[in-house]
Protein backbone atom coordinates (compact mmCIF):
# COMPACT_ATOMS: atom_id res chain seq x y z
CA UNK A 1 0.00 0.00 0.00
CA UNK A 2 1.33 3.40 -1.42
CA UNK A 3 1.43 6.17 1.70
CA UNK A 4 -0.71 8.63 0.66
CA UNK A 5 1.82 11.39 -0.07
CA UNK A 6 3.23 9.39 -2.58
CA UNK A 7 0.45 8.47 -3.81
CA UNK A 8 -0.79 12.34 -4.43
CA UNK A 9 2.90 12.42 -5.81
CA UNK A 10 2.41 9.90 -8.21
CA UNK A 11 -0.39 11.44 -10.08
CA UNK A 12 1.99 14.21 -11.19
CA UNK A 13 4.14 11.75 -12.88
CA UNK A 14 3.88 11.53 -16.54
CA UNK A 15 4.41 7.81 -17.81
CA UNK A 16 7.22 6.99 -19.76
CA UNK A 17 9.23 10.28 -17.75
CA UNK A 18 12.94 10.23 -16.33
CA UNK A 19 12.81 10.88 -12.81
CA UNK A 20 15.24 11.79 -10.35
CA UNK A 21 14.26 10.76 -6.48
CA UNK A 22 16.92 12.71 -4.66
CA UNK A 23 17.52 10.65 -1.02
CA UNK A 24 15.10 7.47 -2.51
CA UNK A 25 15.39 5.44 1.00
CA UNK A 26 14.77 1.59 -0.26
CA UNK A 27 13.37 2.62 -3.73
CA UNK A 28 9.82 1.38 -3.24
CA UNK A 29 8.74 4.36 -4.96
CA UNK A 30 10.84 4.30 -7.80
CA UNK A 31 10.31 0.44 -8.35
CA UNK A 32 6.16 1.24 -8.21
CA UNK A 33 6.73 4.12 -10.67
CA UNK A 34 8.39 1.84 -12.83
CA UNK A 35 5.14 -0.74 -12.79
CA UNK A 36 2.43 1.49 -12.51
CA UNK A 37 4.44 4.57 -14.83
CA UNK A 38 6.76 2.74 -16.76
CA UNK A 39 9.50 5.38 -15.71
CA UNK A 40 13.01 5.61 -16.12
CA UNK A 41 14.38 5.52 -12.65
CA UNK A 42 17.23 6.73 -11.00
CA UNK A 43 17.52 7.30 -6.80
CA UNK A 44 20.15 9.46 -5.03
CA UNK A 45 21.11 7.44 -1.71
CA UNK A 46 23.64 7.65 1.10
CA UNK A 47 21.93 5.08 3.31
CA UNK A 48 24.17 1.68 2.76
CA UNK A 49 21.31 -0.37 3.88
CA UNK A 50 18.84 1.42 1.55
CA UNK A 51 21.46 1.29 -1.23
CA UNK A 52 21.46 -2.23 -1.17
CA UNK A 53 17.79 -2.49 -0.72
CA UNK A 54 17.26 -0.81 -4.03
CA UNK A 55 19.98 -3.22 -5.53
CA UNK A 56 17.59 -5.86 -4.32
CA UNK A 57 14.31 -4.11 -5.99
CA UNK A 58 16.22 -3.90 -9.10
CA UNK A 59 15.89 -0.05 -8.89
CA UNK A 60 19.12 1.88 -10.63
CA UNK A 61 20.65 3.73 -7.77
CA UNK A 62 23.70 6.26 -6.80
CA UNK A 63 25.70 6.13 -3.86
CA UNK A 64 26.30 10.20 -3.64
CA UNK A 65 25.29 13.00 -1.27
CA UNK A 66 23.64 15.71 -2.76
CA UNK A 67 24.46 18.32 -0.31
CA UNK A 68 27.75 17.73 -2.16
CA UNK A 69 25.65 18.93 -5.37
CA UNK A 70 24.10 17.56 -8.40
CA UNK A 71 26.60 19.12 -10.96
CA UNK A 72 27.09 15.68 -12.61
CA UNK A 73 23.60 15.64 -14.07
CA UNK A 74 22.93 17.69 -17.55
CA UNK A 75 20.58 20.40 -17.43
CA UNK A 76 17.12 19.30 -18.55
CA UNK A 77 17.88 15.84 -18.29
CA UNK A 78 15.08 14.84 -16.41
CA UNK A 79 11.34 15.14 -16.40
CA UNK A 80 10.93 15.11 -12.74
CA UNK A 81 13.11 15.33 -9.91
CA UNK A 82 11.94 14.37 -6.40
CA UNK A 83 13.19 15.36 -3.27
CA UNK A 84 10.87 13.85 0.09
CA UNK A 85 11.31 15.16 3.51
CA UNK A 86 14.57 16.32 2.98
CA UNK A 87 14.39 19.68 2.10
CA UNK A 88 14.97 20.89 5.79
CA UNK A 89 18.48 18.36 6.16
CA UNK A 90 20.04 19.90 3.16
CA UNK A 91 23.24 22.87 4.18
CA UNK A 92 21.41 24.86 1.70
CA UNK A 93 17.75 24.13 0.39
CA UNK A 94 17.68 26.91 -1.86
CA UNK A 95 20.74 25.63 -3.99
CA UNK A 96 19.08 22.29 -4.16
CA UNK A 97 15.60 23.55 -5.16
CA UNK A 98 17.68 25.76 -7.88
CA UNK A 99 19.65 22.73 -8.56
CA UNK A 100 16.06 20.13 -8.96
CA UNK A 101 14.84 22.68 -11.55
CA UNK A 102 17.93 22.73 -13.94
CA UNK A 103 18.40 19.42 -13.52
CA UNK A 104 14.78 18.50 -14.12
CA UNK A 105 11.92 20.55 -15.85
CA UNK A 106 9.52 19.81 -12.68
CA UNK A 107 10.29 18.95 -9.05
CA UNK A 108 7.89 17.44 -6.43
CA UNK A 109 9.20 18.22 -2.80
CA UNK A 110 7.90 17.84 0.64
CA UNK A 111 9.01 19.07 4.06
CA UNK A 112 7.47 18.91 7.58
CA UNK A 113 5.09 22.86 7.62
CA UNK A 114 7.23 24.24 10.96
CA UNK A 115 4.15 26.61 11.59
CA UNK A 116 1.40 23.70 11.92
CA UNK A 117 -0.61 25.44 15.26
CA UNK A 118 0.96 22.77 17.67
CA UNK A 119 4.32 23.48 17.00
CA UNK A 120 3.44 27.01 17.23
CA UNK A 121 1.71 26.48 20.63
CA UNK A 122 4.79 24.67 21.87
CA UNK A 123 7.13 27.37 21.45
CA UNK A 124 4.34 29.68 22.90
CA UNK A 125 3.12 28.15 25.78
CA UNK A 126 5.81 25.71 26.95
CA UNK A 127 8.67 28.16 25.37
CA UNK A 128 10.60 24.99 24.58
CA UNK A 129 11.56 23.79 20.87
CA UNK A 130 8.81 22.18 19.27
CA UNK A 131 8.75 18.08 19.19
CA UNK A 132 6.43 15.99 17.42
CA UNK A 133 5.93 12.73 14.96
CA UNK A 134 7.57 14.48 12.28
CA UNK A 135 9.81 16.30 14.31
CA UNK A 136 11.05 13.97 16.62
CA UNK A 137 14.45 15.17 17.33
CA UNK A 138 16.02 17.24 20.62
CA UNK A 139 17.41 20.92 19.29
CA UNK A 140 20.54 19.51 19.46
CA UNK A 141 20.64 16.03 17.56
CA UNK A 142 17.98 17.06 14.78
CA UNK A 143 19.08 16.26 11.01
CA UNK A 144 16.97 19.24 10.44
CA UNK A 145 19.07 22.27 9.88
CA UNK A 146 16.66 24.64 8.15
CA UNK A 147 12.86 24.75 9.17
CA UNK A 148 10.82 26.38 7.08
CA UNK A 149 7.07 27.04 6.81
CA UNK A 150 4.37 26.80 3.99
CA UNK A 151 4.66 30.72 3.85
CA UNK A 152 8.29 30.78 3.67
CA UNK A 153 8.88 27.98 0.78
CA UNK A 154 5.74 30.22 -0.92
CA UNK A 155 7.93 33.26 -0.65
CA UNK A 156 11.10 31.28 -1.60
CA UNK A 157 9.01 30.29 -5.00
CA UNK A 158 8.14 33.96 -5.54
CA UNK A 159 12.08 35.15 -5.05
CA UNK A 160 12.95 32.78 -7.45
CA UNK A 161 10.17 33.02 -10.02
CA UNK A 162 9.31 29.32 -9.43
CA UNK A 163 5.72 28.22 -10.83
CA UNK A 164 3.74 26.29 -8.25
CA UNK A 165 2.07 23.93 -9.92
CA UNK A 166 0.22 22.00 -7.48
CA UNK A 167 0.19 22.55 -3.53
CA UNK A 168 -1.16 20.08 -1.15
CA UNK A 169 -1.22 19.98 2.64
CA UNK A 170 -1.67 16.90 4.75
CA UNK A 171 -1.96 15.69 8.14
CA UNK A 172 0.21 12.84 9.75
CA UNK A 173 -1.99 9.99 7.73
CA UNK A 174 -1.02 12.31 4.72
CA UNK A 175 -5.08 13.06 4.46
CA UNK A 176 -6.40 16.64 3.63
CA UNK A 177 -9.10 18.54 5.41
CA UNK A 178 -11.26 21.60 4.86
CA UNK A 179 -9.37 23.28 7.74
CA UNK A 180 -6.35 22.80 6.16
CA UNK A 181 -7.32 24.23 2.79
CA UNK A 182 -8.49 27.05 4.75
CA UNK A 183 -5.43 27.68 6.30
CA UNK A 184 -2.45 25.56 5.27
CA UNK A 185 -0.21 27.80 7.03
CA UNK A 186 -1.64 26.66 10.52
CA UNK A 187 -3.57 23.88 10.02
CA UNK A 188 -0.92 22.15 7.52
CA UNK A 189 1.60 19.41 9.26
CA UNK A 190 3.18 18.46 5.94
CA UNK A 191 3.14 20.55 2.81
CA UNK A 192 3.87 19.10 -0.47
CA UNK A 193 4.83 21.23 -3.57
CA UNK A 194 4.69 20.50 -7.60
CA UNK A 195 6.68 23.21 -9.01
CA UNK A 196 8.72 23.97 -12.40
CA UNK A 197 10.10 27.31 -14.01
CA UNK B 1 51.62 -43.59 2.97
CA UNK B 2 48.54 -41.81 1.27
CA UNK B 3 48.75 -38.37 0.30
CA UNK B 4 46.64 -35.73 3.18
CA UNK B 5 43.20 -35.37 1.46
CA UNK B 6 42.36 -31.44 1.60
CA UNK B 7 39.14 -30.34 2.90
CA UNK B 8 37.39 -28.68 -0.08
CA UNK B 9 34.63 -26.02 1.20
CA UNK B 10 31.24 -26.80 0.54
CA UNK B 11 30.56 -23.57 -1.56
CA UNK B 12 33.88 -24.46 -3.84
CA UNK B 13 33.26 -24.94 -7.17
CA UNK B 14 35.60 -28.20 -5.95
CA UNK B 15 38.74 -29.29 -8.51
CA UNK B 16 38.33 -28.09 -12.01
CA UNK B 17 40.82 -28.63 -14.64
CA UNK B 18 41.50 -25.84 -17.56
CA UNK B 19 41.24 -26.64 -21.47
CA UNK B 20 42.83 -24.61 -24.26
CA UNK B 21 41.27 -23.82 -27.26
CA UNK B 22 42.45 -22.92 -30.44
CA UNK B 23 41.48 -20.17 -32.86
CA UNK B 24 42.87 -20.67 -36.61
CA UNK B 25 40.87 -17.58 -37.64
CA UNK B 26 43.51 -14.59 -38.29
CA UNK B 27 42.81 -11.94 -35.41
CA UNK B 28 43.30 -8.16 -36.50
CA UNK B 29 44.42 -6.43 -33.86
CA UNK B 30 44.40 -2.14 -33.00
CA UNK B 31 48.05 -1.75 -33.77
CA UNK B 32 47.92 -2.85 -37.70
CA UNK B 33 49.18 -6.47 -37.14
CA UNK B 34 47.52 -9.83 -37.23
CA UNK B 35 48.03 -12.89 -34.87
CA UNK B 36 47.33 -15.83 -37.27
CA UNK B 37 46.62 -18.03 -34.89
CA UNK B 38 46.58 -18.56 -31.19
CA UNK B 39 45.09 -21.08 -28.29
CA UNK B 40 43.43 -19.37 -25.42
CA UNK B 41 43.42 -20.75 -21.84
CA UNK B 42 39.86 -21.06 -20.41
CA UNK B 43 38.33 -22.12 -17.22
CA UNK B 44 34.63 -22.69 -16.77
CA UNK B 45 32.36 -23.11 -14.01
CA UNK B 46 28.65 -24.50 -13.78
CA UNK B 47 26.89 -24.98 -16.58
CA UNK B 48 24.79 -23.80 -19.57
CA UNK B 49 21.51 -23.52 -20.10
CA UNK B 50 19.80 -24.55 -22.97
CA UNK B 51 19.00 -21.12 -24.36
CA UNK B 52 22.63 -20.51 -23.23
CA UNK B 53 21.52 -17.41 -21.41
CA UNK B 54 23.23 -17.75 -18.40
CA UNK B 55 26.85 -17.44 -19.28
CA UNK B 56 29.30 -14.91 -17.82
CA UNK B 57 32.24 -13.87 -18.35
CA UNK B 58 35.09 -12.65 -16.14
CA UNK B 59 37.84 -10.67 -16.98
CA UNK B 60 40.84 -10.58 -15.30
CA UNK B 61 43.63 -7.66 -14.11
CA UNK B 62 47.11 -7.35 -14.79
CA UNK B 63 48.37 -10.09 -12.93
CA UNK B 64 45.09 -12.13 -13.49
CA UNK B 65 44.42 -15.58 -15.15
CA UNK B 66 41.92 -18.15 -16.06
CA UNK B 67 42.17 -19.92 -13.04
CA UNK B 68 39.67 -17.58 -10.89
CA UNK B 69 37.83 -20.74 -8.90
CA UNK B 70 38.64 -23.68 -7.25
CA UNK B 71 41.65 -26.36 -6.74
CA UNK B 72 43.24 -28.47 -9.17
CA UNK B 73 45.40 -30.54 -6.60
CA UNK B 74 43.08 -32.60 -4.67
CA UNK B 75 46.05 -33.77 -2.58
CA UNK B 76 47.58 -31.01 -1.70
CA UNK B 77 46.63 -29.03 1.51
CA UNK B 78 48.66 -25.81 0.73
CA UNK B 79 46.89 -24.97 -2.63
CA UNK B 80 45.02 -21.57 -2.23
CA UNK B 81 41.89 -21.95 -4.78
CA UNK B 82 41.57 -19.31 -7.63
CA UNK B 83 42.08 -15.82 -7.59
CA UNK B 84 38.48 -14.86 -7.38
CA UNK B 85 37.33 -17.70 -5.42
CA UNK B 86 35.27 -15.51 -3.04
CA UNK B 87 32.89 -14.04 -5.68
CA UNK B 88 32.37 -17.58 -7.47
CA UNK B 89 30.95 -20.79 -6.22
CA UNK B 90 26.98 -22.22 -5.20
CA UNK B 91 25.38 -19.93 -3.59
CA UNK B 92 28.04 -17.33 -4.22
CA UNK B 93 27.83 -13.77 -5.74
CA UNK B 94 28.43 -15.68 -9.47
CA UNK B 95 26.71 -18.67 -8.64
CA UNK B 96 27.31 -21.16 -10.01
CA UNK B 97 24.37 -23.31 -9.69
CA UNK B 98 22.44 -20.25 -11.56
CA UNK B 99 25.51 -19.20 -14.05
CA UNK B 100 27.73 -20.78 -16.67
CA UNK B 101 30.51 -18.48 -15.52
CA UNK B 102 33.29 -18.45 -18.07
CA UNK B 103 37.46 -17.08 -17.35
CA UNK B 104 40.57 -17.00 -19.76
CA UNK B 105 44.00 -16.35 -19.89
CA UNK B 106 43.94 -13.33 -22.24
CA UNK B 107 46.42 -13.09 -25.37
CA UNK B 108 49.51 -11.99 -24.51
CA UNK B 109 49.74 -13.88 -21.03
CA UNK B 110 52.07 -16.09 -19.87
CA UNK B 111 49.43 -19.03 -18.39
CA UNK B 112 49.00 -21.10 -21.33
CA UNK B 113 47.32 -18.73 -23.88
CA UNK B 114 49.32 -17.68 -26.82
CA UNK B 115 51.71 -14.81 -25.38
CA UNK B 116 55.45 -13.43 -25.81
CA UNK B 117 56.81 -16.73 -24.02
CA UNK B 118 55.34 -19.05 -26.79
CA UNK B 119 56.70 -20.38 -29.73
CA UNK B 120 56.82 -18.10 -33.12
CA UNK B 121 55.67 -20.54 -36.02
CA UNK B 122 57.67 -19.05 -37.83
CA UNK B 123 60.87 -19.18 -35.96
CA UNK B 124 60.63 -22.18 -33.89
CA UNK B 125 61.86 -19.97 -30.70
CA UNK B 126 59.57 -18.16 -28.47
CA UNK B 127 58.23 -14.38 -29.34
CA UNK B 128 59.27 -12.49 -26.92
CA UNK B 129 59.79 -8.47 -27.88
CA UNK B 130 58.44 -9.91 -31.48
CA UNK B 131 55.10 -10.67 -30.09
CA UNK B 132 52.71 -7.52 -31.50
CA UNK B 133 51.00 -5.23 -28.45
CA UNK B 134 47.69 -5.76 -27.44
CA UNK B 135 45.01 -4.04 -26.87
CA UNK B 136 42.13 -4.27 -24.70
CA UNK B 137 39.47 -4.16 -27.96
CA UNK B 138 41.78 -6.78 -29.25
CA UNK B 139 41.39 -8.55 -26.14
CA UNK B 140 37.82 -8.11 -26.24
CA UNK B 141 37.70 -9.30 -29.79
CA UNK B 142 39.20 -12.44 -28.69
CA UNK B 143 36.97 -12.80 -26.46
CA UNK B 144 33.96 -12.33 -28.70
CA UNK B 145 35.38 -15.45 -30.52
CA UNK B 146 35.29 -17.79 -27.49
CA UNK B 147 32.17 -16.87 -26.83
CA UNK B 148 31.03 -18.09 -30.43
CA UNK B 149 32.81 -21.14 -29.83
CA UNK B 150 30.97 -21.91 -26.51
CA UNK B 151 28.01 -21.11 -28.31
CA UNK B 152 27.20 -17.79 -26.12
CA UNK B 153 25.03 -15.70 -28.46
CA UNK B 154 24.50 -12.71 -25.48
CA UNK B 155 26.42 -12.89 -22.13
CA UNK B 156 24.02 -12.21 -18.90
CA UNK B 157 27.00 -10.53 -17.70
CA UNK B 158 30.34 -9.12 -18.28
CA UNK B 159 32.29 -8.92 -15.17
CA UNK B 160 35.83 -7.50 -14.03
CA UNK B 161 37.54 -5.67 -11.50
CA UNK B 162 40.61 -2.71 -12.61
CA UNK B 163 41.94 -3.65 -16.04
CA UNK B 164 39.16 -6.68 -15.82
CA UNK B 165 36.53 -3.41 -15.45
CA UNK B 166 38.42 -1.91 -18.62
CA UNK B 167 37.31 -4.88 -20.55
CA UNK B 168 34.06 -4.94 -19.38
CA UNK B 169 33.30 -0.97 -20.25
CA UNK B 170 34.88 -2.09 -24.05
CA UNK B 171 32.47 -4.94 -24.44
CA UNK B 172 29.72 -2.40 -24.24
CA UNK B 173 31.10 -0.18 -26.35
CA UNK B 174 32.15 -2.35 -29.66
CA UNK B 175 29.59 -5.42 -28.86
CA UNK B 176 26.59 -3.93 -27.16
CA UNK B 177 24.01 -6.73 -28.54
CA UNK B 178 26.22 -8.95 -26.87
CA UNK B 179 25.45 -8.24 -22.89
CA UNK B 180 23.39 -7.49 -21.04
CA UNK B 181 24.65 -6.44 -17.80
CA UNK B 182 28.20 -4.95 -17.36
CA UNK B 183 29.76 -5.23 -14.02
CA UNK B 184 33.17 -2.38 -13.76
CA UNK B 185 34.63 -2.70 -10.70
CA UNK B 186 37.61 -0.75 -9.32
CA UNK B 187 37.88 0.70 -12.86
CA UNK B 188 39.09 3.99 -14.51
CA UNK B 189 38.29 5.35 -17.58
CA UNK B 190 41.81 5.65 -18.88
CA UNK B 191 45.12 5.86 -16.96
CA UNK B 192 46.60 8.97 -15.08
CA UNK B 193 49.44 10.46 -15.72
CA UNK B 194 50.39 8.90 -12.68
CA UNK B 195 49.37 5.74 -13.55
CA UNK B 196 51.32 5.59 -16.53
CA UNK B 197 54.56 6.95 -14.73
CA UNK B 198 54.34 3.87 -12.19
CA UNK B 199 53.88 1.67 -15.14
CA UNK B 200 57.22 3.26 -16.94
CA UNK B 201 59.19 2.72 -13.34
CA UNK B 202 57.95 -1.41 -13.65
CA UNK B 203 59.17 -1.31 -17.13
CA UNK B 204 62.30 0.20 -16.86
CA UNK B 205 62.99 -1.92 -13.82
CA UNK B 206 62.28 -5.17 -16.06
CA UNK B 207 64.44 -3.72 -19.08
CA UNK B 208 67.47 -2.73 -17.27
CA UNK B 209 68.18 -5.95 -15.74
CA UNK B 210 71.11 -7.64 -17.33
CA UNK B 211 69.50 -10.33 -17.98
CA UNK B 212 66.74 -9.11 -19.66
CA UNK B 213 68.66 -9.42 -23.60
CA UNK B 214 66.45 -7.33 -24.90
CA UNK B 215 63.34 -9.50 -24.28
CA UNK B 216 65.09 -12.44 -25.90
CA UNK B 217 66.00 -13.91 -22.22
CA UNK B 218 64.75 -16.95 -23.57
CA UNK B 219 67.95 -17.74 -25.92
CA UNK B 220 69.98 -16.98 -23.08
CA UNK B 221 68.02 -19.32 -21.03
CA UNK B 222 67.90 -17.13 -17.92
CA UNK B 223 65.37 -14.29 -16.50
CA UNK B 224 65.10 -11.43 -15.73
CA UNK B 225 63.66 -11.92 -11.91
CA UNK B 226 65.39 -9.32 -10.38
CA UNK B 227 64.00 -6.74 -12.54
CA UNK B 228 60.32 -8.51 -12.70
CA UNK B 229 60.50 -8.48 -8.47
CA UNK B 230 60.92 -4.43 -8.84
CA UNK B 231 58.56 -4.02 -11.00
CA UNK B 232 56.34 -5.79 -8.89
CA UNK B 233 57.06 -4.48 -5.52
CA UNK B 234 56.56 -1.11 -7.17
CA UNK B 235 52.88 -2.07 -8.56
CA UNK B 236 52.23 -3.81 -5.25
CA UNK B 237 52.44 -0.45 -3.09
CA UNK B 238 50.00 1.23 -5.36
CA UNK B 239 47.91 -1.82 -4.67
CA UNK B 240 47.63 -1.31 -1.06
CA UNK B 241 46.52 1.82 1.03
CA UNK B 242 48.42 3.72 3.71
CA UNK B 243 46.01 2.70 6.17
CA UNK B 244 46.12 -1.01 5.43
CA UNK B 245 50.17 -1.29 5.96
CA UNK B 246 49.98 0.84 9.01
CA UNK B 247 47.63 -2.05 10.34
CA UNK B 248 49.45 -4.70 9.10
CA UNK B 249 52.96 -3.62 9.98
CA UNK B 250 51.99 -1.68 13.88
CA UNK B 251 51.20 -3.22 16.57
CA UNK B 252 49.25 -1.27 18.55
CA UNK B 253 47.27 0.41 15.12
CA UNK B 254 48.01 3.88 14.15
CA UNK B 255 50.92 4.34 17.13
CA UNK B 256 53.85 3.74 15.03
CA UNK B 257 52.32 4.63 11.42
CA UNK B 258 53.07 0.67 10.29
CA UNK B 259 56.81 0.35 11.09
CA UNK B 260 57.32 -2.31 12.98
CA UNK B 261 61.27 -3.60 13.39
CA UNK B 262 61.61 -6.88 11.97
CA UNK B 263 64.39 -7.58 14.40
CA UNK B 264 63.90 -5.67 17.08
CA UNK B 265 66.21 -3.02 16.68
CA UNK B 266 67.89 -1.18 13.70
CA UNK B 267 70.75 -2.48 12.14
CA UNK B 268 72.88 0.16 10.98
CA UNK B 269 73.46 -0.75 7.86
CA UNK B 270 71.52 -1.49 4.44
CA UNK B 271 69.59 -4.63 5.28
CA UNK B 272 65.93 -5.27 6.45
CA UNK B 273 65.50 -3.22 9.25
CA UNK B 274 61.11 -2.94 8.92
CA UNK B 275 58.41 -5.52 8.29
CA UNK B 276 57.15 -3.47 5.37
CA UNK B 277 60.81 -4.41 3.78
CA UNK B 278 60.92 -8.20 4.16
CA UNK B 279 56.59 -7.82 3.02
CA UNK B 280 57.48 -6.39 0.25
CA UNK B 281 60.27 -8.20 -0.92
CA UNK B 282 58.32 -11.59 -0.36
CA UNK B 283 55.61 -10.74 -2.50
CA UNK B 284 57.99 -8.97 -5.81
CA UNK B 285 60.16 -12.26 -5.46
CA UNK B 286 57.25 -14.63 -5.20
CA UNK B 287 55.60 -12.88 -8.48
CA UNK B 288 58.61 -13.11 -10.45
CA UNK B 289 59.04 -16.74 -10.29
CA UNK B 290 55.95 -17.39 -12.07
CA UNK B 291 55.10 -14.31 -14.77
CA UNK B 292 56.36 -13.19 -17.98
CA UNK B 293 58.70 -10.43 -17.52
CA UNK B 294 57.23 -9.51 -21.37
CA UNK B 295 53.76 -10.41 -20.76
CA UNK B 296 54.18 -7.62 -17.84
CA UNK B 297 55.79 -5.17 -20.25
CA UNK B 298 53.15 -5.95 -22.17
CA UNK B 299 50.25 -5.53 -20.02
CA UNK B 300 51.11 -2.44 -18.57
CA UNK B 301 50.92 -1.03 -22.36
CA UNK B 302 47.72 -2.53 -22.95
CA UNK B 303 46.76 -0.57 -19.55
CA UNK B 304 48.25 2.70 -20.98
CA UNK B 305 47.04 2.40 -24.27
CA UNK B 306 43.02 2.14 -23.09
CA UNK B 307 41.64 4.97 -24.37
CA UNK B 308 37.61 3.78 -24.66
CA UNK B 309 37.32 7.34 -26.19
CA UNK B 310 39.69 7.67 -28.73
CA UNK B 311 36.83 6.82 -31.45
CA UNK B 312 34.47 9.51 -29.93
CA UNK B 313 36.28 12.38 -29.80
CA UNK B 314 37.26 11.96 -26.53
CA UNK B 315 33.73 11.87 -25.32
CA UNK B 316 33.47 8.78 -23.12
CA UNK B 317 29.22 9.22 -22.88
CA UNK B 318 29.59 9.46 -26.55
CA UNK B 319 31.53 6.00 -26.78
CA UNK B 320 28.84 4.38 -24.68
CA UNK B 321 25.86 6.02 -26.67
CA UNK B 322 24.72 2.47 -28.55
CA UNK B 323 25.64 0.20 -25.09
CA UNK B 324 22.40 -1.76 -24.57
CA UNK B 325 23.37 -3.02 -20.97
CA UNK B 326 22.53 -2.50 -17.81
CA UNK B 327 25.63 -1.06 -15.47
CA UNK B 328 27.20 -1.67 -12.00
CA UNK B 329 30.26 0.47 -11.26
CA UNK B 330 31.71 -0.26 -7.73
CA UNK B 331 34.31 1.44 -5.95
CA UNK B 332 36.47 1.63 -3.21
CA UNK B 333 37.40 4.21 -0.92
CA UNK B 334 41.03 3.54 -0.23
CA UNK B 335 41.57 2.82 -3.65
CA UNK B 336 44.32 5.27 -4.84
CA UNK B 337 45.60 3.60 -8.20
CA UNK B 338 42.04 4.06 -9.65
CA UNK B 339 40.51 5.85 -6.78
CA UNK B 340 36.00 6.55 -6.35
CA UNK B 341 36.30 9.59 -8.48
CA UNK B 342 37.67 7.73 -11.34
CA UNK B 343 34.50 5.55 -11.14
CA UNK B 344 32.21 8.57 -10.67
CA UNK B 345 33.89 9.42 -14.00
CA UNK B 346 32.33 6.44 -15.43
CA UNK B 347 28.77 6.79 -14.04
CA UNK B 348 29.00 10.49 -14.99
CA UNK B 349 29.42 9.81 -18.79
CA UNK B 350 26.87 6.81 -18.61
CA UNK B 351 24.14 8.62 -16.72
CA UNK B 352 24.80 11.86 -19.71
CA UNK B 353 24.36 8.98 -21.99
CA UNK B 354 20.83 8.03 -20.20
CA UNK B 355 22.30 4.34 -19.67
CA UNK B 356 20.88 2.17 -16.45
CA UNK B 357 23.43 2.00 -14.03
CA UNK B 358 24.03 2.00 -10.14
CA UNK B 359 27.02 3.00 -8.21
CA UNK B 360 28.82 1.90 -4.89
CA UNK B 361 31.58 3.33 -3.04
CA UNK B 362 32.26 0.80 -0.94
CA UNK B 363 34.41 1.98 2.71
CA UNK B 364 37.00 -0.63 3.03
CA UNK B 365 40.85 -0.35 4.11
CA UNK B 366 42.02 -2.72 1.53
CA UNK B 367 43.11 -0.37 -1.46
CA UNK B 368 42.79 -1.13 -4.83
CA UNK B 369 42.83 -5.03 -3.81
CA UNK B 370 39.81 -4.65 -1.96
CA UNK B 371 38.40 -5.60 -5.32
CA UNK B 372 39.15 -9.24 -4.77
CA UNK B 373 38.33 -9.72 -1.31
CA UNK B 374 35.59 -10.92 0.17
CA UNK B 375 34.63 -7.28 2.08
CA UNK B 376 31.23 -7.91 3.78
CA UNK B 377 28.94 -5.22 1.57
CA UNK B 378 30.66 -5.43 -1.64
CA UNK B 379 30.01 -9.44 -1.47
CA UNK B 380 26.03 -8.37 -0.23
CA UNK B 381 25.86 -6.07 -3.22
CA UNK B 382 27.30 -8.42 -6.49
CA UNK B 383 24.80 -10.69 -4.39
CA UNK B 384 21.81 -8.75 -4.85
CA UNK B 385 22.56 -7.59 -8.27
CA UNK B 386 23.23 -10.93 -9.72
CA UNK B 387 20.28 -12.48 -8.44
CA UNK B 388 18.03 -10.48 -10.76
CA UNK B 389 20.44 -10.88 -13.31
CA UNK B 390 19.88 -14.55 -12.61
CA UNK B 391 16.16 -14.21 -12.44
CA UNK B 392 15.89 -12.59 -15.69
CA UNK B 393 17.95 -15.42 -17.40
CA UNK B 394 15.35 -17.81 -15.42
CA UNK B 395 12.88 -15.80 -17.89
CA UNK B 396 14.69 -17.02 -20.93
CA UNK B 397 15.30 -13.79 -22.15
CA UNK B 398 17.83 -14.53 -24.79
Amino acid sequence: MLRADLQLIQDWIAPHSRVLDLGCGDGSFLAHLKTTRQIRDYGLEIDTANIQLCLEAGVNVLEQNMDKGLKNFGTGSFDTVILAHTLQALHRPDEIVDEMLRVGKNGILTFPNFAYWRHRLSLLTGGRMPKSPQLPYEWYDTPNLHHCTISDFDELCRLKNIKVLHRTVVDDSQHSSPLMRLCPNFFGINAIYHITR
Amino acid sequence: MEAPQKKIPADSVGLVAPQKLHFSEPLPLRSGRTIDQYDLMVETYGTLNSDASNGILICHALSGDHHAAGYYDAGNPKEKPGWWDCCIGPGKPFDTNRFFVVCLNNLGGCAGSTGPSSLNPETGKPFGPDFPIITVRDWVLSQARLADRLGIRQWAAVIGGSLGGMQVMRWAISHPERLRHALIIAAAPKLSAQNIAFNEVARQSIMSDPDFHQGRYYDFNTYPQKGVMLARMVGHITYLSDTLLREKFGKGAGENFGRDLRGGKLSFGFDVDFQIQSYLQYKGESFSKNFDANTYLLVTKTLDYFDPTVDYDGNLSKAFDKSACKFLVVSFSSDWRFPPERSREIVDALLQAKKDVSYLEIEAAEGHDSFLLPIPRYMKALQAYMNRVANECAGGKV
